[in-house]
């Protein structure tokens, strides 16, 4: 088992593990805590795949930007330590129904491998100019249209935090 | 250096992890909770797309997960907005509390 292959199981293992504790952790604090790391190892995941402008972008916007808005979030709201921790059983049942019929049909689709589509060129990189060339040639009205979207996105936020919201 | 990992096993990976954000979604009743349970589903998305991008040797995946980023940051700003004029209507972020629209 070579470099890559154990980064891959760290990461991978490392990552669940977050996961279960996001979701398994009393305090959202903590919770948010385990999510930058999950996005961590995420990145390291991306640069093990080559995608190493999406790392960064990753570790800037989702564990810089979007985590800070959350813990912004819960320190304002001042939510109550410790939550009483009533798993109602209904919802404890249904999630692990859920998820476990979710990887059960995994399962059954994983079990052959799934094959390339195109094995294409065998030169392919994950850099910025590589991820963002494509972006102003064949994705410019996607592009555009993102920032239309965080605009109106940014208008809305505004007119939902208004002290009197009629 | 040649690596035994294919494509299956990142997908193993990102399918679970996208069970866990489901498990998390319903399962919990904090609001802010479920909301962070919403932000592992994209990232598993995500990973899925990203190791389809290798392995089939595209780089239109990862242009995808860029704008699936900015979306998803877009998302988490009105999301949590809307999570902040709730509670100051209802002084409470628990799913539990806020039944005013149940039948």
């Amino acid at each position: 088992m070579n470099v890559h292959d154990t980064l891959f199981w760290f990461f991978s293992l490392a990552m669940l593990l977050c996961g279960v504790l996001v979701i398994s952790s009393r305090n959202p604090v903590t919770s948010a805590m385990f999510l930058v790391a999950l996005f961590v190892f995420m990145a390291g995941l991306f640069v093990l795949l080559e995608a190493f402008f999406l790392a960064a972008i990753q570790v800037l916007v989702y564990a810089g930007a979007v985590m800070v808005l959350f813990l912004f979030v819960i320190m304002m709201l001042n939510i109550k330590e410790a939550e009483r921790r009533h798993f109602r059983l209904l919802g404890v049942v249904g999630g692990v129904a859920v998820a476990g019929t979710l990887a059960w049909e995994l399962a059954i689709i994983l079990r052959r491998p799934v094959e390339s589509l195109n094995p294409g060129k065998a030169e392919f990189g994950g850099g910025l100019e590589a991820v963002v060339k494509p972006l102003f040639v064949n994705y410019m009205l996607p592009f555009e249209v993102t920032a239309l979207l965080l605009l109106v996105a940014m208008i809305g936020v505004v007119l939902l935090s208004k002290k009197d919201l009629k | 250096m040649t690596s035994a990992l294919t494509l299956n096993h990142y997908l193993w990976i990102s399918g679970l992890l996208f069970a866990l954000g489901i498990a998390g979604v319903v399962v919990r009743r904090n609001l802010l909770v479920m909301f962070m349970a919403l932000e592992i589903n994209l990232n598993a998305a995500n990973l899925a797309l990203v190791a389809f991008s290798k392995f089939n040797k595209l780089v239109d995946g990862q242009v995808l997960v860029f704008f699936i980023i900015a979306i998803a940051a877009a998302e988490v700003a009105v999301g949590l907005a809307i999570i902040v004029a709730l509670y100051r209507r209802k002084q409470t972020v628990s799913v539990d509390e806020l039944n005013s629209m149940r039948l």
